[in-house]
């Protein structure tokens, strides 16, 4: 997992509320069982007039010109806008692939659904909650000025607007150092494989049906 | 100090707390499929670790199996994509090992969430987790079972644990008796409607009350199987004499002095008295009706007898604009009565109702009668080989295909819309599945969530009626 210090990107704005994690990444994408090549068909649906397949050149496919993403303007951005309950619906973590792998490192909302949340972090894809109202005035700032970018420093919790508004935003810690430094989860957990092991035989003694 | 079930879950499986409250918590069963799991394993060879524990597995496939040409066998997979899939599965269980595999063309294949259960894998006490959001399933059975994602399939592979932080508990509490023709999936549904898909976010769900409690263990997996699509990733029911008696005699159950000993711990596996819920909400059951979903989102449903809302009622912008969005793409002008909303297809089936139960309240709706003319299909896919074994031994197919249904072998089929089960462009649905979102059942087609009963009748009918009236 790519460390994550501090960034600072073009911000896009998706400005629809409940958007789900079959919208994010369609489902005939998930039988590929590779991890990469799902950047080009981030919001499928919405980004391309026709339907997409696995295998498809999706650069010779027609683009719905309406679609933000599709805006010059808001090419190679980073940093994603949104909001409420973004990522709702499915578990697949083919979400916060695409996401990533389209470009965005933050997604910045009001709020974030759970399992969603948990799969962008694991990934080093940096989710923010702010206050609605403070996301209000992020997407009517970035409508207004073309270019706009935001500065996300993670190891001070803050997200700073070019007109030099600072808002800072919560993570918890234990997240917080694990994308900072971009630790594996896996090797930390096994570092407490003895308690594993100690916890399994009292569980195993206590409920054997279990095993 | 009293404590929710959910409390008692989490607390006989923490293995460590950091200081900051992130635990790691013990998984007893692991299922998995063969969508979220190969980039999983996959990433075990590539640290070459080991799996902590084989025997906690339980695999199948189900996303992308076909519903027909079984006959054909694995040749029966036009798509190779989808295929290739499968047989990867086939090949990590081979390498990896598991408890049991019901793969593909097995007598005992089908929903990963249907199988758990049905085969004893899921019992009272338990952790379970997969890679699936409808893991909240299992949770009938006064289990911790939450879906997770590929990251987290690994890593329980791995560690045999979940690095979680505890969530709130919530309760809803629904007292009272449900009308005749009202069904643990209209609960689930007028839930969602009440408290939005975003008002279980980070809180675990019991459900209690004595409507619930009335509720068969089928009744309970598919209120349980809806917990996500309220937010929460976890939803449970006590456990009672119900669910012993459910699991008793299953592939997986204790026998003799185990199972004695089994029954008297499941017995506590129950909020106490007096225990400290952070959110409560209650509902009447008896005012449940049949519900039937309008938008693109499960919160976006009424009632059978009520009409699509009108967006310029809505005083909120973000929420009047999804609104309109969600009726342009259904296609659904503001107050029209439900009833006059005529159906293409009807699809009975999916992890959240596929269960025999279900079968027969779609047969029971049928017997006699055609599908109408203009549903040009009307597919019941059951949701495990037995299901469908029992369902064909009581004849309930037979009452189905000569009413016009499709009766398929069984998988998850058009609730998602992997294999080629899916709805065309501009398409109107009857689905008895868990997602009306946009393009969920196939690209452009048009999702209305409703019971199997429900479903039923709109197939016969041609457009939504109230099962309540149905003769």
């Amino acid at each position: 997992m790519e460390k994550f210090i501090r960034k600072e990107g073009l911000v896009a704005p998706l400005d629809r509320a409940n958007v789900d994690t079959d919208a994010i990444i369609p489902k005939q994408f998930l039988k590929s069982i590779q991890r990469t090549g799902f950047g080009p068909n981030l919001f499928d649906e919405w980004r391309y007039l026709d339907r997409g397949e696995p295998g498809k050149d999706d650069s010779k496919r027609p683009l719905n010109a309406d679609f933000v993403l599709n805006k010059k303007r808001f090419e190679g951005a980073t940093v994603l806008l949104a909001r409420e309950n973004f990522g709702c619906g499915s578990s697949r973590e083919h979400a916060p692939w695409a996401l990533q792998q389209f470009g965005f490192q933050t997604v910045i909302a009001p709020s974030f659904a759970d399992i969603f949340f948990n799969n962008s972090l694991k990934n080093g894809l940096l989710l923010i909650r702010l206050d609605a109202k403070i996301v209000d005035q992020l997407f009517r700032e970035t409508a207004a000025a073309a270019g706009y970018r935001l500065a996300v420093d993670l190891e001070a919790q803050t997200v700073t607007t070019p007109g030099g508004d600072s808002f800072s935003f919560d993570i918890d810690p234990f997240r917080k150092q694990c994308i900072l430094n971009g630790l594996d989860d896996i090797g930390l957990t096994l570092q407490h494989a003895d308690k594993i092991r100690s916890f399994e035989a009292k569980h195993k003694a206590a409920q054997p049906w279990l095993f | 100090m009293a404590k929710t079930l959910y409390d008692k879950l989490w607390d006989s499986h923490v293995v460590h707390v950091e200081a900051d409250g992130t635990a790691l918590l013990y998984i007893d069963r692991h299922l998995v499929h063969e969508v979220t799991s190969p980039q999983a394993y996959e990433g075990l060879k590539l640290a070459k670790r080991p799996q902590w524990r084989v025997d906690s597995v339980v695999a199948t496939a189900d996303h992308n199996t076909p519903t027909r040409n079984w006959d054909k066998g694995i040749e029966g997979i036009e798509d190779q994509v989808s295929r290739l899939q499968i047989e990867t599965l086939d090949k990590n269980i081979k390498e990896f090992g598991a408890k049991v595999y019901f793969p593909f063309l097995d007598k005992r294949q089908g929903i990963v969430h249907v199988i758990g259960p049905e085969n004893g894998a899921t019992l009272p006490g338990m952790t379970v987790v997969c890679g699936d959001s409808h893991t909240s399933t299992h949770g009938a059975f006064a289990a911790l079972a939450f879906g997770i994602g590929t990251s987290e399939v690994e890593h329980v592979l791995a560690t045999q644990c979940m690095v979680m932080q505890k969530y709130k508990n919530m309760k809803i509490a629904v007292e009272g008796k449900l009308g005749v023709g009202v069904t643990a999936k209209d609960i689930a549904l007028a839930v969602i409607g009440k408290i939005g898909t975003a008002g279980g976010t980070g809180h675990a769900i019991e459900f209690t009350g004595s409507a619930i409690r009335d509720l068969s263990m089928e009744g309970r997996m598919t209120l349980c199987n809806l917990a996500i699509e309220a937010g929460a990733r976890t939803g449970m029911v006590a456990c009672d004499e119900k669910t012993i008696e459910y699991c008793k005699g299953r592939m997986f159950s204790p026998t003799g002095a185990m199972w004695d000993k089994a029954v008297a711990y499941w017995r506590t596996m129950k909020s106490d008295d007096g225990a400290h819920f952070d959110t409560v909400v209650t509902l009447d059951a008896a005012g449940i009706q049949p519900q039937v979903t309008w938008g693109t989102n499960p919160q976006m449903v009424t009632t059978v007898d009520g009409k699509v809302p009108d967006p310029a009622q809505e005083t909120d912008k973000v929420q009047r604009e999804w609104m309109e969005r969600a009726l342009k793409y259904m296609d659904l002008k503001p107050n029209t009565p439900i009833i006059d909303i005529a159906i293409d297809k009807v699809f009975i089936g999916a992890c959240t109702n596929s269960r025999i139960e279900d079968i027969r309240a779609a047969a029971q709706v049928a017997k006699g009668k055609k599908v109408a003319a203009n549903v040009k299909l009307a597919m019941v896919v059951p949701g495990s080989g037995l299901v469908k074994a029992q369902a064909e031994q009581e004849g309930l197919d037979k009452i189905l295909t000569a009413a016009g249904f499709e009766w398929r072998e069984p998988g998850c089929s058009m609730c998602l819309g992997m294999n080629e089960d899916q709805l065309s462009p501009g398409e109107r649905c009857a689905s008895t599945s868990n997602r009306n979102f946009e393009g969920r059942q196939g690209p452009g087609g048009r999702t209305h969530l409703v019971s199997p009963a429900m479903a039923a009748a709109a197939a016969i009918a041609g457009h939504f009626v109230d099962v309540r009236q149905w003769r």
